[in-house]
């Protein structure tokens, strides 16, 4: 059917971004503070994983130009991705990770809520089955940002440094643009402003528990992964993840 | 479908769908033989609990000719999916179904709800604290009230991590005999 519309787009916005913060968690395999962490930091990646691909395989479907969701995730350039500045940034110590995990937590859970009510029954499905991985992600990002922000001076610091550093890419996660505001008037997804207020308030929350400040609005010109422009952190991240794809095209487990 | 109007089956076909079902293509004792020798099928990671006490199995029934069973995966990126999927397939092609044909069904989204109570049981004396509750009235920060350790039955215990060895489970800690255990999270 060949639709490259409104809702293939967004598709791939939310497929995106799952994929690339699953790789970005996968990138603690083998190095995490506890074993524990480990466990919980590659379990929210396989979630994510999962979720990326049943938003990719209902894009790949509709899209039909003969690419799977596997080779839209593997093969498609820095330029074709369509994810979060934020989730592609680098990890950091384990507050930079945390932080960035609560942030997009915060946001999927507020966004699949209201996907879960989308006029789209396979957008609401998918959505329904992702909010029951994303709620366990959240209460735990939450509970780690709390933690740290709360805790001893030197990981309270910590944390202080990691808002510094993560802040400047959440402007992303409370603006709309064109496509999400057609596809928030016929139904399909929440209107934008509805996510920012949420976002933020959930946000705010959190933070305060967590005796850290809140930081004033940041610039608007971290706008741009949507569009595919990314941050230099992306093409990175995708030659490693793709390497065996673009050596061995085509090549199967 | 009435056995009379079947086309005539070859050597091979009937061998491969046993004796026993020759001629009787969608009958309803068929289906009840389907849902035993699906509660013979184990889940990989967690092997005390078969596919249907765990409450993935959400149907099985004649399409076409073939049998057919519809599978709702517990966690969106559970890597355990596709393997249970292939040892349903088997163990219904060797009780003599020609060709099982499995589908994957996402809406409504598995819930720990679905657990029966034998599973549960079953989970229970493997050392596997059941889930606590009910999935439909959690909130979001809200943590089960009493887990209760699968070992000595205190509800003295405390949460390790919020995630354990699987996707599924979490990892806790009884406070009075000590031991550390699986929960299976509640969703």
């Amino acid at each position: 059917m060949n639709q490259y519309d409104d809702l293939s787009e967004y598709l791939l916005r939310l497929g995106d971004s799952a994929v690339v913060q699953g790789q970005r968690l996968c990138e603690w395999c083998g190095r995490a503070p506890a074993l524990e962490e480990e466990m919980a930091l590659m379990n929210v990646g396989l979630d994510l994983f999962g979720q990326a691909r049943n938003w990719l395989e209902f894009t790949a479907e509709r899209l039909d130009d003969g690419r799977s969701a596997d080779q839209l995730a593997f093969c498609r350039d820095e330029r074709a991705y369509r994810n979060l500045l934020l989730v592609e940034q680098p990890n950091g110590d384990f507050a930079v990770t945390m932080l960035k995990q609560f942030f997009y937590d915060a946001w999927h859970y507020h966004v699949l809520t209201a996907l879960k009510a989308s006029s789209d029954k396979r957008v609401a499905t998918i959505a329904a089955k992702a909010l029951k991985e994303v709620t366990y992600h959240l209460r735990r990002s939450s509970d780690w940002v709390q933690r740290l922000g709360d805790g001893t001076e030197e990981s309270h610091d910590r944390m202080v440094k990691a808002l510094d550093v993560v802040w400047r890419f959440t402007v992303e996660l409370m603006a709309g643009d064109e496509v999400e505001n057609r596809l928030a008037a016929a139904g399909v997804i929440a209107a934008p402003e509805l996510i920012a207020e949420q976002w933020l308030a959930t946000v705010s929350q959190v933070l305060e528990q967590a005796t850290l400040t809140v930081p004033p609005a940041a610039p608007s010109f971290y706008l741009s992964g949507r569009e595919g422009m990314h941050t230099e952190c992306l093409g990175v991240l995708l030659a490693e993840m793709q390497s065996l794809q673009r050596a061995y095209p085509d090549a199967v487990w | 479908m009435p056995s009379g109007e079947l086309p005539p089956l070859s050597a091979a076909v009937i061998e491969l769908i046993g004796s026993d079902r020759q001629g009787r293509a969608g009958s309803p004792e068929d289906i009840e033989r389907a849902w035993s020798v699906l509660a013979d099928v184990m889940d990989p990671e967690v092997p005390v609990i078969n596919v249907v006490d765990l409450g993935i199995v959400r149907d099985v029934r004649w399409s076409a000719g073939h049998l057919q069973v519809i599978v709702t995966p517990t966690y969106s990126g559970c890597p355990a999916t596709e393997f249970i999927e292939t040892l349903i397939e088997e163990a219904l092609t060797t009780a003599g179904f020609h060709q099982p044909v499995l589908k994957q069904q996402l809406d409504p989204a598995w819930t720990t709800d679905w657990i029966t109570a034998a599973g549960r049981e079953n989970l229970r004396a493997y050392g596997v604290a059941p889930p606590v509750g009910s999935a439909n009235k959690l909130s979001l920060l809200a943590t089960a009230s009493e887990i209760a350790c699968p070992q000595c039955g205190s509800v003295h215990t405390e949460r390790v991590s919020e995630f354990g060895s699987t996707a599924c489970k979490a990892l806790y800690r009884c406070l009075d005999c000590l031991e550390p255990f699986d929960y299976f999270k509640c969703i």
